[in-house]
């Protein structure tokens, strides 16, 4: 009985040979699907076949059949540039490590980031995150604007957005990359994401000072601040480096460099962006101030002023 | 066919062969046929989508509408309405119209890219521009607060008409975050939600610091 294969050909089923030419439109439809479905290679082969089956006809089908091809490949072609320039832009997976927190650690390292520790003989650990850094420094962006806003800065080239993201993002990536290469120079065993994921939770102490003095104007306050919480933080970024690097002047040259340029950036932040007034300010009384231009000048003179109104102000008071 | 009665198959063997499943409902011409209908109806179908989008913000509800069918129409016409809205408020210099509209502009759109890349980077679920048109989406309520404002400014300005603003500005600012947290935050790990709720917060933050701080001259 059933001693041979049987293979059942439905494509000869619908035989159209003897048909006229309103079959040649659903014979290309059916042609192009059996494209897309298979393999572009098998595709070729049974159109081969298909050609010389249909004998005279098959010259406007041909044609037909050429043009679903070409529009097959476009669509081919297009894809596979659409795919190639998708896994460039999914390169953003080797960031993703770095993202890996959970809201209580980065609670605790916001925390830990103004407790300088006393061990500095073995090396301390530093994880690797970019997350709270970066929401930092956003902070800090955020903070600045409110500030530059309060005190109606006029900025001549540029834009207050622009120049508070420069400044903060400037600062966190250059100062980074800097003590990074000065740490080379020195032998110290810290790497650059490290470093960035340091400096980024130090600026929480900036944060907190710019926050409260942007907001109340005292300048005895700022001082108060800059030494407490900025000093802090900054002692705590120079331990975790003492930690690390061994020789006395290279530890001196490394974090000296980075304590001054960790207070300067405050001092500055405060006096660049801050209206410099006598006593309390109200915010309300905004627009009838004049408005603070920011040109270059003379930051000695300007402190040196502020210090005299300052001790003044302390003078009469007691 | 009368031979054909007694044949039976093994089950070994294979059969093999092409069965083409007719096209059914959807053949392509149904894909043509919204290129003859008239520009009206195209038109009130878009706005009719986003109008339905701008429901979904002001009463958030847990549904998939807004992330489906995600479109950028909504953003778009909020940003530059916010923007044009926010112009002529700077201080005395002569270019201070283009600044500012540019200003507005990037910050919303900077901003909403980087929320985005956050939570994907954090392990969000959600794609690229559906995010994006959440984010947009969501600025509708302080929108909203920058046109009270704006009004409230014609009346005077003095400390009664800051009060009235702070109030306003600050509840719109909730309900924007709120908003945006109810359809975002899904998309995230469970104990990360704070993680991407904080970056979210600050954005809407700083455009309500900006639409608060805005006083015309």
């Amino acid at each position: 009985q059933g001693g041979g294969s049987a293979v059942i050909d439905m494509e000869n089923m619908d035989d159209t040979s003897g048909s006229s030419f309103e079959d040649m439109g659903e014979m290309h439809q059916r042609m192009k699907e059996e494209e897309e479905e298979e393999a572009e290679g098998e595709a070729g082969a049974a159109e081969e076949e298909d050609g010389e089956f249909l004998g005279v006809k098959g010259l406007q089908g041909q044609l037909g059949r050429q043009v679903a091809d070409q529009g097959g490949k476009m669509w081919q072609a297009g894809k596979r540039q659409a795919s190639k320039a998708f896994s460039l832009y999914a390169n953003i997976d080797i960031l993703r490590p770095y993202f890996d927190v959970e809201p209580v650690q980065v609670r605790a390292r916001l925390l830990e980031s103004m407790i300088p520790v006393k061990m500095i003989n073995f090396p301390q650990k530093i994880a690797g995150e970019l997350y709270g850094p970066l929401m930092l420094v956003f902070t800090l962006v955020a903070i600045l604007l409110h500030g530059m806003k309060t005190s109606d800065t006029i900025i001549r080239e540029g834009t207050l957005m622009g120049t508070a993201i420069g400044t903060c993002f400037g600062y966190w990536l250059g100062v980074s990359s800097f003590i990074y290469f000065l740490a080379y120079l020195c032998n110290a065993q810290i790497t650059l994401v490290q470093m960035l994921s340091l400096l980024g939770y130090g600026l929480f102490g900036h944060c907190i000072t710019l926050f409260v003095t942007y907001n109340i104007h005292f300048h005895s306050l700022f001082y108060i601040f800059w030494l407490g919480v900025g000093g802090l933080s900054t002692l705590r970024m120079v331990a975790v480096l003492l930690s690390r690097t061994v020789g006395h002047t290279q530890r001196l040259i490394l974090c000296g460099t980075l304590a001054a340029l960790h207070m300067l950036f405050l001092l500055y932040l405060h006096f660049a962006y801050h209206k410099v007034v006598e006593g309390i300010l109200d915010t309300l009384e905004g627009p009838n101030m004049p408005p603070f231009q920011r040109v270059a000048r003379d930051i000695p003179v300007v402190s040196n002023v502020v210090l005299n109104t300052t001790a003044k102000a302390v003078a009469l008071t007691l | 066919f009368a031979g054909l009665a007694d044949v039976s198959i093994s089950e070994d063997i294979p059969v093999e062969g092409e069965i083409t499943v007719p096209v059914g409902s959807r053949s392509p011409d149904d894909d043509y046929s919204t290129l003859d209908e008239p520009v009206r109806d195209t038109i009130l179908r878009d706005l009719k989508a986003v109008g339905k989008k701008f429901v979904h913000v002001m009463y958030p509800k847990k549904s998939s509408a807004l992330l489906r069918d995600w479109d950028l129409w909504g953003p778009l016409v909020l940003c530059v309405s916010l923007a044009l809205m926010l112009q002529g408020g700077s201080a005395d210099s002569k270019d201070d119209g283009g600044p500012q509209f540019a200003e507005v502009f990037v910050i919303i759109w900077f901003g909403a890219v980087v929320i985005t890349l956050n939570s994907k980077l954090l392990g969000g679920t959600i794609s690229f521009f559906q995010s994006l048109c959440v984010l947009g989406y969501c600025v509708l309520p302080l929108t909203m607060a920058m046109l009270v404002c704006r009004l409230v400014l014609l009346a005077g300005s003095g400390t009664v008409s800051f009060i009235i603003r702070l109030i306003v500005v600050a509840a719109m600012f909730g309900w924007s975050t709120l908003a945006s947290t109810a359809f975002l935050a899904d998309s995230q790990p469970p104990n990360r939600k704070a993680l991407v709720v904080y970056p979210i917060s600050l954005f809407y933050f700083v455009i309500s610091w900006m639409i608060l701080t805005f006083t015309p001259q």
